[in-house]
């Protein structure tokens, strides 16, 4: 399992930040991602690995200020 | 009135720095409470300039249509206390270089206004300033729906956040709503340097 945003679901074998995110629904375009406190950039999302028992969290930025 | 816990606070503020990358909505209503609050030093980044469009939301006025903006903002805080030292930088923020102004503050807060230099931004400073606590916002449009808006802690990040909410593009910017997300990055940002109001 892994917990995304405070939900556990299910632990996917080489799942990729990217993948994760479209499986999420999270659609928006611009999101910071820590996987267990480490920031993910956006760069990296299709590279990187999402980990077993690995807590995520994402924050979509969303435009006005 | 809690003079002693006033006189703690009012040393220890005096003492302290903020950083501010944007001066529109987010930005120019967070220095101006921020200085309210007593904060000896302030560092503000923004490259526009006030605009008649802006009076509905950003703490400039009238007669200061076309000035640039970290200088109304200046002149603004000077009004409020002028023994605040205010350094102000009027540069866009670029990607890679984005930290450059903020090197000696103690906390930063962004308040941007796109999604992606928002993200750029976020990206930067967590890399290169990761002891630094950054205060974020996500989430300003509309008006109404107080009751959505939170706090996401993520180690030093600090987003003041409404998930919900509409990209501005799509939808409206209104003082209420958008000083009070301002207000609330500012009150965080002296729970940061005064520790938890007990």
């Amino acid at each position: 399992m892994i917990e995304v945003n405070g939900n556990s679901i299910a632990f996917i074998e080489n799942e990729t930040v990217k993948d994760l995110l479209k499986r999420m629904k999270y659609t928006f375009p611009n999101v910071v991602v820590k996987i267990n406190g480490e920031l993910v950039k956006r760069v990296d999302f299709a590279e990187t690995l999402i980990p077993d028992d690995s807590k995520i969290a994402a924050i979509h930025m969303i435009s006005g200020g | 009135m809690n003079t002693e816990k006033a006189e703690k606070i009012r040393i220890k503020l005096q003492d302290s720095s903020v950083g501010i990358a944007g001066a529109g909505g987010l930005g120019s209503n967070i220095a101006v409470s921020l200085a309210r609050a007593g904060i000896g030093r302030l560092v503000i980044v923004d490259f526009d300039s006030v605009e008649e469009s802006n009076l509905n939301r950003q703490c400039y006025f009238r007669d200061q249509i076309d000035m640039i903006k970290v200088e109304a903002l200046k002149k603004n805080i000077s009004r409020i206390d002028e023994s605040i030292k205010v350094e102000i930088f009027n540069h866009r923020l670029t990607k890679d270089t984005m930290d450059r102004p903020f090197h000696n503050v103690d906390v930063i807060v962004e308040a941007l206004d796109s999604a992606e230099t928002k993200t750029t931004f976020i990206e930067e400073i967590m890399q290169k300033l990761p002891d630094v606590p950054l205060v974020g916002c996500s989430g300003v449009a509309g008006y109404g729906q107080s009751g959505r808006i939170g706090t996401k802690k993520l180690g030093n990040l600090y987003m003041v956040y409404d998930e919900k909410a509409k990209d501005s593009d799509e939808d409206v910017l209104m003082a209420p709503r958008v000083i009070l997300m301002a207000n609330w990055q500012a009150n965080i940002v002296l729970e940061i340097l005064l520790g938890e109001d007990k």
